[in-house]
């Protein structure tokens, strides 16, 4: 075995392993590891690769159900939506490389969840993304959310897949680490989805697409430790991606597929080719040899260590059926691409990695991931809040003049300004487009469509991790609700601070407990997702932000629901219960400056019963608008569905038995608001009743005014110019600095 | 009317204006790869997709202008047969010599995805005869990169022989302003070679065929197409 370089604790240190984690690789193997060797430990058993402070407690969450073709545990997950097809999606963090180089960090992190998905054999069909900042005030935030919108739309635009939804918000507690969640979403047949665990002895193992450098080399061993002043320094560590190289990759290795010579196929993430290449013999229980001289390299001299852990994007690792090798190639030179046969599936177990013919590697290739380290950190649960009585609250200025102030805050504003650098609309298929509750596309001709979502509350997890985690499913699943849809699956993408501080774990351990007991509750498993930890910057951690990337299907896309009102005199109502829940509300925050309280609790049986009843009013036909509640309650509900179509409304009753400013603003779940013909009304209400639905007659659409009991009349016009204006005006002001 | 789409690698709209065409004619068109050297005999229509062919690297359109399949294109135009560049096509089509002027990044150097109203010029020619003269139609566009300048002679040229084939404007049908989306001179959105059998075009008529995807008013451009044919 050959090795030139000593392997002294500094240099275990700065691999990102503890002592008691070499101590395991010692004991694992025997022997002192090789620089290489040491390397690929590091790639493998980094938080990011190995999970291995969130592995116990993800165990625990619901995964299965009739529909789930694949769970996590590989590139993406796979459900059932009928008819013979299946949608593959997942949703991925590249939270540090895109606070250090934000085109780039968004870029590629668009490009790798894209990866995942078409690994699997789909074409993807739609992109989410949800989108962390700091406080807007903090000087590098303009920076940042300029970097970051025109990466994902520089990916995602030239890539051809169309951006249609997601979630922005601002907070100081992100100032020093934002977060970029990308999700990807792609269908295929049912019965032809492609996985990584390579089959057969002998078989070649082929390297396809870019060509490898020596950027990202650690990428994901940064990506597993805390940010400080000197961070920035990292940026060679951050990859660049290059849409163009992975559209050719898409359709070549779509081209492949068809031709039924691909055993396995996985691709070049986070760790390169040491975990592609270990995934897929160590899920086919067969060893792996690689030969590194045969690796397509962008520059010259690269060592086996480089290559190893090289993070260069739009690379794919594939299995093949040997007698298919020429038809394989002529089809990747076709497009342009690398095709290079770099090693052999073995019967040894073994991962042996040769360069310049010495062995530069040689490790028994299923302990390199089933014996990472696997920790149960301790953890102490947050501190319950008290419940906030709107009583003893008083209003600092009338709900009119609250109303308006809160469509221009910068969490509640219009992201028209980000959605609009994506293109929404290609493909055709784009049904509902960003600014509604779920984005619906079409599959394909029809009549079938996906209603997917991006949610999370953050400030509610910090306050509560259990009903915060409770809530960001419940919120993914209402908003598919909202437009019709049935919700059939979750991707979740768990950003947290550093997982070694007891408190930090306690949210982690609390949110996995909510969304899983939601995620039960609801039919709504998880089939994939992500976890990003060590979101800190200076041992400051982000507010606890697992993000819930949801899926369902809309039966036939001619019927579903939007948010705008559209026919003066249709009836208002407001389904579900009221309790004026003002505990970490928008509205407590932004107009009376004050963070606290306990969040609003969900009830799940209240959340699928509401749910059901207002998806059955759709799949009816009997809605004209719908739209859930959620940030800001019924009021921000309600001036949302008026200036979506610049219709207004006459509220002539609110829920009773509380102040005014809890009714428009408390936070309470499981609610929506619903417009329908006079008509039908009295039926709906009727109906609402015998199913134990609360749901309430508010009042009536028309004129161009919203107006609320009791204050003056708000014009809708204005209140869509303040809705519109904040971040234009927001990004245009700091550009000029 | 027998339409061909040239797939340049980095193409992705070649998709939608096929389902258009489809809509459109009744068939199918068929698929030309960039590396061809000829045409299927009897094309009457050869369309250059949306997309960022070769990345847009180097300049949009500037690799693809010279792809082999461009040599077949020139012969085809300068037949009289009819070519359509869609957005990427567009700037394929300036960078090929087929059209005049230049598309440059966009006045507010963002990306835009949004619908956008056009003014259709003249509806004499096989691009436009479905539409009535002057009429405000709704399109989407989705561009970072197509702000139209030429020099003052061609721009005088162009006008003078009316070959401005769509200008933005507002949902009044009124130009300028706010209207304009990426600083285009004389808000052109799309203008006609001297012969007006080539058309490029900013925008994409190609995602405006549904009522359900948007409406519909991009239809007119293929129904124009499908009846030149006819004719």
């Amino acid at each position: 075995m050959k090795n030139d370089i000593a392997i002294t604790p500094e240099l275990v240190a700065q691999h990102g392993l503890k002592p008691d984690e070499y101590q395991r690789i010692l004991d694992l193997i025997g022997r002192t590891p090789t620089f290489t060797e040491l390397g690929i430990f590091s790639a493998m058993w980094n938080e990011h690769c190995s999970y291995k402070s969130s592995r116990l407690h993800l165990k625990t969450l619901p995964t299965k159900a009739p529909w789930v073709i694949q769970g996590p545990g590989e590139n993406a997950g796979v459900i059932d939506i009928g008819d013979g097809m299946a949608c593959i999606f997942k949703m991925e963090s590249h939270n540090h490389p895109s606070f250090i180089e934000p085109y780039q960090g968004a870029t590629t992190g668009v490009g790798g969840i894209l990866r995942d998905v078409f690994t699997m054999g789909a074409r993807p069909i739609a992109c989410l993304n949800a989108l962390r900042f700091g406080d807007p005030s903090h000087p590098k935030v303009h920076h940042l959310v300029s970097g970051v919108v025109a990466g994902i739309g520089g990916y995602g635009n030239s890539f051809g897949v169309p951006t249609v939804g997601g979630q922005t918000g601002f907070h100081t507690r992100y100032d020093g680490n934002n977060l970029v969640n990308a999700m990807a979403v792609g269908i295929a047949k049912a019965d032809e989805i492609f996985y990584a665990k390579a089959t057969g002895v002998g078989n070649p193992i082929v390297y396809l697409g870019s060509k490898t450098g020596r950027d990202g080399i650690h990428g994901a061993t940064m990506a597993s430790a805390e940010f400080d002043d000197a961070s920035e320094e990292k940026r060679p560590t951050v990859q660049v991606g290059d849409p163009f190289a992975e559209k050719l990759l898409l359709e070549a290795c779509l081209e492949l597929m068809r031709t039924g010579s691909v055993i396995a196929i996985q691709d070049m993430g986070a760790a390169g080719l040491t975990c592609s290449a270990v995934e897929m013999g160590a899920k086919g229980d067969l060893g792996i040899e690689l030969d590194l001289e045969k690796v397509p390299c962008r520059e010259e001299g690269m060592s086996a260590y480089e290559m190893m852990l090289s993070e260069s994007q739009e690379r794919m690792l594939m299995v093949l059926d040997p007698a298919r090798e020429k038809e394989a190639e002529a089809i990747f030179r076709k497009w342009g691409l690398d095709f290079a046969v770099i090693g052999k599936t073995t019967d040894t177990l073994r991962f042996v990695v040769k360069h310049h013919g010495e062995v530069m590697a040689d490790l028994p290739i299923k302990e390199l991931g089933d014996e990472a380290p696997l920790y149960d950190r301790p953890w102490v649960e947050t501190p319950r809040q008290q419940r906030i009585a709107a009583e003893t609250i008083t209003p600092p200025m009338n709900n009119a003049d609250a109303l308006k102030k809160l469509v221009a805050t910068p969490d509640l504003c219009s992201k028209r300004w980000i959605w609009e650098q994506y293109d929404h609309l290609i493909l055709g298929n784009t049904v509902a487009a960003p600014g509604g509750d779920a984005a619906i596309v079409r599959v394909e001709d029809g009549p079938k469509g996906l209603a997917l979502t991006a949610d999370v509350t953050p400030r509610y997890c910090e306050a509560d991790p259990f009903e915060g985690g409770k809530q960001a499913v419940a919120e993914a699943w209402r908003n598919i609700t909202a437009v019709g849809g049935q919700p059939l699956a979750l991707t979740d993408n768990l950003n947290f601070g550093n997982p070694e501080r007891p408190e930090i774990m306690g949210q982690f351990v609390g949110c996995i407990k909510g969304i899983g007991e939601a995620a039960r509750a609801l039919d709504f498993p998880i089939v994939s997702g992500n976890v990003s930890l060590y979101n800190e910057t200076n041992g400051r951690g982000i507010l606890p932000t697992p993000t819930i990337g949801g899926v369902g299907t809309v039966k036939d896309v001619e019927v579903h629901a939007v948010a705008a009102f559209r026919k003066d005199g249709d009836v208002i109502l407001l389904i579900g219960d009221t309790q004026g829940w003002l505990g970490q509300s928008v509205w407590l925050r932004d107009i009376c400056g004050r963070e606290e309280g306990a969040p609003p609790p969900v009830d799940l049986a209240a959340e699928r019963r509401n749910g059901d009843f207002v998806r059955g009013l759709i799949q009816a036909k009997r809605t004209a608008s719908v739209h859930d509640c959620s940030d800001g309650g019924l009021g921000i509900a309600l001036a949302e569905m008026a200036m979506a179509s610049g219709k207004g409304a006459t509220i002539e009753t609110l829920p009773a038995n509380m102040p005014a400013h809890a009714a428009l603003f408390g936070e309470d779940q499981a609610r929506y608001v619903v417009a329908v013909a006079a008509s039908d009304a009295n039926a709906i209400l009727a109906e609402a009743k015998a199913a134990g639905v609360p749901a309430l007659r508010l009042g009536l659409v028309g004129g161009t005014a919203l107006t609320l009991p009791g204050e003056a009349p708000i014009s809708v016009a204005e209140l869509k110019t303040a809705h519109e204006g904040w971040l234009p005006t927001y990004m245009a002001a700091q550009a000029g600095n | 009317m027998k339409a061909a789409v040239v797939v340049f690698p980095g193409s992705n709209r070649e998709g939608d204006v096929i389902r258009a065409l489809h809509q459109a004619t009744g068939h199918a068109p068929q698929k030309i790869w960039h590396a061809d050297h000829e045409l299927p005999q009897g094309t009457d229509l050869v369309v250059l997709p949306g997309g960022f062919s070769y990345g847009d690297y180097l300049r949009c359109g500037a690799i693809a202008g010279r792809a082999a399949i461009m040599d077949a294109v020139r012969a085809h135009a300068a037949k009289g047969g009819l070519v359509l560049g869609i957005c990427n096509g567009f700037q394929i089509l300036v960078e090929s010599g087929l059209l005049p002027g230049v598309l440059m990044r966009n006045a507010g150097l963002k990306f835009i995805c949004k619908m956008q109203h056009l003014k259709v010029g003249r509806t004499d020619t096989a691009f436009t005869s479905a539409y009535t003269d002057g009429q405000v139609i709704k399109v989407a566009i989705a561009h970072g990169e197509g702000n139209y300048i030429a020099d003052e002679e061609t721009l005088k040229r162009l006008e003078g022989e009316n070959r401005v084939a769509f200008r933005y404007c507002d949902a009044q049908g009124k130009l300028g302003g706010d209207a304009n989306p990426n600083g285009s001179l004389n808000d052109i959105a799309g203008i006609y070679s001297d012969r007006l059998n080539v058309l490029g075009m900013m925008p994409h008529p190609e995602n405006l065929i549904e009522h359900l995807v948007g409406g519909i008013d991009g239809r007119g451009l293929f129904d124009s197409l499908a009846k030149a044919r006819a004719a």
